[in-house]
């Protein structure tokens, strides 16, 4: 690798970010073309991807070294203080090159061999497929079918090939109305609700201006509204808000004028656009970032941020959308601008609040190679996987999985995965690893031939399922179209602690309930398997003799001289049935783990050497 | 007096309830000496209310037409409406709960006339006495001894009529100090730290006065608690400039030409009408449902709550540290000793001793710092958020102290024998109860009431298995540890369970609240399961050995 000029460096610091004793791990850190690698001297290992990292940052030399700062996209945030000056210079210049990648073949994904044969390959990129959703949804029917109209990508590039339009929405009004909508995107349906045959569709905004009109729009429209049987008038929402949409018609671009399109109605749900979420997060982060913080410093930046507002907006608008669909059985248009940001939200969320299959672990998986991935959310742009235009950067895509969190908050059972698959999720999007998010929409996918090249994330989140199952679930919590309800009064909205700090084990809970209960359902099974074993093993001994059946009782209820007589079989009992202490984890915690932040000065004769020592949990507080 | 004077309108027909996120019901309302009853007589389920007077914190009455409608806040942050037909029974009514929910008399509480339905195991009053306590403390020091210098509550209103102090001081000298101390408060024993023998005292400030007065007992006694050459610390829970300005009305703070041995830190806690309108304001913010996400969390800001929280749970680490960690004693006062004192030295109580976590030794905390530590509960709880009475005594100082404890709970959840049910329940009694417990601000008080002979108490009803059962935390798993909380914003929580109660429906929260305790008493079954299995299954292995072998 030409980018690599020191593989290791030794004596390096870590410190940890909220300490205010400069607490610090030393260790070795070391370069390679992937990762960045922590070693430190207890030989915990810190593994950083280079596409993870969003920016590196030299601070001034210090006496004890020069600090480097890097900032990755998963919210990790690492402090290294490197000893020697030229080191960090090397490492500080070779991790720029490497975070920041020119083209889509230097990508991770490219070289990543998970060990697959080629046919688990093929297998593994066909674990979704969106054709079998469709049909899955109900369509085609006698209302929708399924157009060839953009079969080769002619009429709208960031589209996927295959759509679903009305029956009656012939191939000149497509075409038609595809002209009259930003990129081309024309209203075509992302979810079809089979109880109430309405639709969400979905597009961009109309290029009207002031006052131009176009009649296959307009036709568009109607013969959508006619595709639903059960209401005669559909909503159309703009999730921009209103002077936003104003701006727009300056710029020849705008929103539906209800006028001209007959029995629609119009309504603004006022989600922001990308520029004012991407610094909403940056303000979020920095506060939160802030060592020694105050609770009003912390709330009044959470405000200022306004970060949960955001997000309170925009699952306000998916609760809209699914209530047209589920109380007035209305369909439903969704754009923004071009469709791709704010309508990817609104409509999934929205899906996923009618459908419970979006709620098991493949259906979440199938909701967002639909309403994300094959729909052209610029992903590439967006998690800037390229070194582009940081204006096209945006969270957008982590809104909507803190959205999801949000829901699973209110909903504990209704959910099949848990908040540690959605964690995982938000790290391969911008991990680069697999392919399933690389590039901007299906058409660039293709041509960058990621299914021969590259492998799909699905699989292997399929097989480790374990860790992403909610132990909660209760499938009957919400029999199949069934609307989920979320209260979205704002004091629902939480800081999600979990993501935004994932890497900050002091701020976490020292005792996991989720873990807990997680590993506790686990062993359950686990126990049932046993008793059928056992119950088995019994019933074969049985056949000899039938006398020791009738005295289960009373020997379960003096076994101790039993056991006695035979060790082998009580030897097996102990490590079948785990003691709780592998399951629960007993801690402590440290005081110097936990920001007092006054103390540090309070105590003059503060002893750095014991202090480092006193990082393992627990140990120091028998 | 009888209460039936009171009651002009004992009973009203056709009025309708409404309870926040139920659906509307018509009965009956009585209204009793203690209670308002609500009756749907419905066949299915009939649904009743049975609300103690002393737990409503306000009133208000509105008029349509001749339909009154009377908004009842309790002291549980509950708020209820009812719909009485007939402006005279409403005004009645009203005018009738007005004055039973505001009775001056202690000894009219529900507490003296109330007869309990169960039968009593263990007599909650005699669960908790200092005596066993300090014959623990006997089994492994012998440092400290009992004193029954305030057996008529002469040389300390507020103390209990035994105390622990060290033992080289004798009852003279804590009559001298005592002297020395506001209200008679002189350091007593709060804590003792096994693991390294340092000690926690409390008591309230010197009365050192504008001329730097001194009382050699005092630095006597509580330099009696150190080890040879090492140094305590003195937590003071007011600022510096508060300190200061206590010497000009003869109070003050230990100086260190006086106390060479003592480092003094000042760890400002909030009191009395700063921490009452933080607690009002914070309930407003919870109920209104219409703010958006900006005045929301504004509200939330402006209340300060949170703020309080972290400033208390910092205060009791420091404490706990101190202790813990720099192997140093620690005697903890502000001002009068019967607050933010108590706060801190049970927090710090409930980080460093295991046993403060489980059920029994909670009760034993706040039965010793905070029921015989003389704070004032019936001053301090007399109103809850929705009062308009604005007296300065009343203050939510021990709500604070059990939200830290949940929160502390929130982020030990394994750590604790009891649940936040307990905490709530704690919560509840403190403001209205129908047991004698919280009546009184201290064990003098409680003497001339006579509560023990004339009242139940709380903890006779709460150690009964059936009741106990209900607040035990299904994930304990005893932990001898020091468990240090991280008070970092991020790291603390609004208390949902308390503020948000009434605010939102919870179906669902608790349902899986069930689920995860059905997982884990599923996974004890399975355990017993299987082993009985293998027994049953060595057993016949071994009876066929046993068979083949002769």
């Amino acid at each position: 690798m030409e980018h690599i000029r020191t593989t290791k460096v030794e004596q390096v610091k870590l410190l940890d970010r909220f300490s205010t004793s400069n607490k610090s791990l030393t260790g070795t850190l070391y370069l390679t073309a992937t990762h960045l690698l922590f070693i430190d001297s207890s030989q915990r290992e810190t593994w950083i991807l280079h596409h993870h990292i969003a920016a590196v940052e030299k601070l001034p030399l210090t006496t004890s070294g020069c600090p480097l700062v890097i900032q990755c996209k998963n919210f990790r945030i690492v402090h290294f203080v490197v000893p020697r000056e030229r080191d960090c210079h090397d490492i500080y210049n070779s991790l720029l090159q490497l975070s920041r990648t020119a083209k889509y073949e230097e990508l991770y994904a490219f070289s990543y061999n998970p060990k697959q044969n080629e046919s688990e390959q093929v297998k593994g990129w066909q674990l979704i497929d969106l054709a079998e959703e469709y049909k899955r949804m109900g369509v085609p029917n006698d209302y929708w079918q399924l157009s060839d109209a953009n079969r080769d990508y002619k009429i709208c590039e960031t589209y996927p090939r295959e759509l679903y339009v009305p029956r009656t929405a012939s191939k000149p009004i497509i075409v038609g109305s595809s002209k009259f909508r930003s990129k081309g995107r024309f209203p075509v349906l992302s979810y079809y609700h089979k109880n109430k045959e309405a639709a969400i569709c979905r597009c961009s905004q109309p290029l009207s201006g002031f006052s131009a009109r176009c009649l296959e729009d307009e036709h568009m429209l109607q013969a959508i509204s006619k595709a639903n049987p059960s209401n005669r008038y559909m909503y159309v929402m703009d999730t921009r808000p209103k002077l936003n949409a104003i701006a727009n018609r300056a710029a020849g671009k705008g929103y539906e004028n209800e006028d001209n399109y007959s029995n629609i109605r119009f309504q603004f749900v006022g989600i922001e656009n990308i520029h004012v979420m991407r610094s909403s997060l940056q303000k979020l982060l920095e506060v939160s970032g802030t060592r020694g913080l105050s609770v009003n410093d912390f709330l009044s930046g959470l405000e200022n941020s306004g970060w949960l507002r955001h997000i309170k907006a925009v699952l306000d608008a998916a609760v809209f959308l699914a209530k047209a669909i589920a109380v007035e059985s209305a369909s439903v248009l969704v754009h923004c601008s071009d469709g791709w940001d704010r309508t990817s939200q609104v409509c999934s969320l929205g899906a996923l609040l009618l459908d419970s299959y979006y709620r098991t672990i493949k259906g979440f998986m199938v909701l967002i190679e639909k309403d994300w991935i094959s729909f052209g959310h610029k992903f590439s742009d967006r998690c800037c996987q390229l070194d582009g235009d940081p204006k096209e950067i945006s969270p957008v895509f982590t809104q909507f999985l803190e959205s999801v969190w949000n829901l699973t908050e209110q909903f504990p059972q209704a959910f099949e995965y848990n908040e540690a698959f959605l964690l995982q999720i938000h790290e391969h999007v911008h991990s680069c690893q697999f392919g399933n998010f690389l590039g901007n929409c299906q058409k660039e996918r293709e041509e960058l031939k990621l299914k021969e090249k590259t492998y799909s994330l699905w699989p292997f989140l399929l097989a480790d399922q374990k860790k992403y199952q909610n132990p909660l679930y209760n499938p009957e919590f919400s029999p199949e179209l069934t609307l989920l309800e979320p209260n979205t009064v704002s004091f629902n909205f939480k800081f999600w602690r979990n993501m935004y700090h994932q890497f900050d084990r002091s701020m976490h809970p020292r005792q996991s309930v989720f873990n807990l209960i997680m590993n506790t359902s686990e062993q359950n099974k686990q126990l049932e398997e046993d008793i059928k074993e056992l119950e088995a093993k019994i019933k074969r001994r049985n056949g000899q003799s039938y006398v020791v059946l009738e005295k289960e009782q009373e020997q379960t209820a003096h076994p101790a001289p039993v056991a006695l007589k035979s060790p082998p079989c009580f030897q097996k009992e102990q490590p079948a049935v785990p003691v709780s202490d592998a399951v629960r984890t007993i801690e402590g915690s440290n005081t110097a783990d936990n920001r007092y932040s006054e103390l540090a000065s309070e105590f003059s004769k503060a002893e750095p050497a014991v202090v480092s020592l006193e990082y393992g949990v627990a140990r120091m507080t028998c | 007096m009888e209460f039936a004077e009171l009651i002009k309108t004992p009973r009203a027909d056709n009025v309708v309830l409404h309870c926040p996120f139920h659906l509307a019901v018509e009965g009956t309302l009585c209204l009793t000496g203690h209670h308002l009853i609500f009756s749907s007589r419905r066949q299915d389920n009939a649904e009743e209310l049975w609300l103690l007077h002393s737990n409503i914190d306000s009133i208000e009455k509105r008029f349509v037409g001749s339909l009154g409608t009377i908004i009842i806040k309790c002291k549980d942050l509950r708020i209820i409406q009812l719909d009485i037909p007939g402006m005279e029974e409403c005004l009645n009514i009203a005018s009738s709960i007005e004055a039973l929910s505001t009775l001056d008399s202690v000894t009219l509480m529900y507490p003296f006339f109330y007869r309990p339905m169960f039968e009593v195991l263990e007599d909650g009053w005699s669960s908790f006495l200092l005596e066993q306590e300090f014959e623990l403390l006997s089994s492994v020091t012998n440092e400290w001894r009992l004193s029954c210098v305030n057996k008529e509550f002469s040389v300390c209103p507020s103390y209990p009529p035994a105390v622990i102090v060290p033992k080289s001081i004798d009852d003279e000298a804590l009559r001298k100090v005592a002297l020395f101390r506001h209200g008679g408060r002189f350091p007593v024993l709060s804590y003792y730290h096994k693991k390294n023998g340092m000690a926690m005292l409390r008591s309230s400030q010197p009365l050192t006065g504008t001329n730097g007065r001194r009382c050699k007992e005092d630095e006597k006694l509580i330099n009696a608690t150190l080890r040879s050459g090492r140094r305590g610390f003195v937590i003071d829970t007011r600022p510096l400039a508060v300190a200061q300005q206590a010497r000009a009305k003869g109070g003050g703070f230990e100086q260190e030409v006086h106390y060479p041995q003592w480092r003094r830190i000042h760890k400002y806690i909030e009191r009395f009408n700063i921490l009452q309108e933080s607690f009002i304001k914070l309930v407003e913010a919870c109920n209104d449902q219409s703010h958006n996400m900006d005045r929301w969390l504004s509200k939330l800001e402006a209340s300060n709550w949170l703020t309080h929280i972290k400033e208390l749970l910092t205060a009791a680490c420091l404490a706990a540290q101190c202790i813990d960690r720099e192997s140093a004693s620690v005697l903890v006062h502000g001002s009068e000793g019967t607050d933010s004192t108590l706060q801190v030295t049970s927090l710090a109580q409930i980080i460093l001793d295991p046993r403060c976590r489980t059920i029994r030794g909670f009760e034993a905390l706040v039965v010793r710092e905070w029921l015989q530590a003389g704070h004032p509960f019936q001053q301090r709880c007399a109103q809850s958020a929705y009062s308009n009475s604005k007296q300065k005594w009343e203050a939510p100082v021990f709500l604070l102290f059990l939200e830290c404890v949940w929160q502390i709970h929130r982020q030990f959840p394994c750590s604790f024998e009891f649940n936040e049910q307990f905490l709530i329940v704690l919560f509840e009694h403190a403001y209205a109860s129908q047991f004698g417990t919280f009546l009184g601000n201290n064990e003098n008080e409680r003497a001339k009431l006579k509560l023990p002979q004339k009242t139940m108490s709380l903890w006779s009803w709460v150690n009964r298995p059936e009741e106990l059962s209900r607040f035990q935390n299904p994930l304990y798993e005893a932990n001898s540890l020091v468990i240090w909380p991280s008070v970092a914003p991020q790291s603390l929580q609004l208390w949902e369970g308390v503020f948000l109660r009434w605010n939102r429906p919870s179906k669902f929260l608790e349902e899986a609240e069930v689920e995860r305790i059905n997982i884990i008493k599923y996974n004890k079954e399975l355990q017993a399961k299987v082993n009985a299995l293998r027994r049953q299954l060595a057993e016949m292995e071994a009876d066929e050995e046993g068979r083949e072998e002769p």
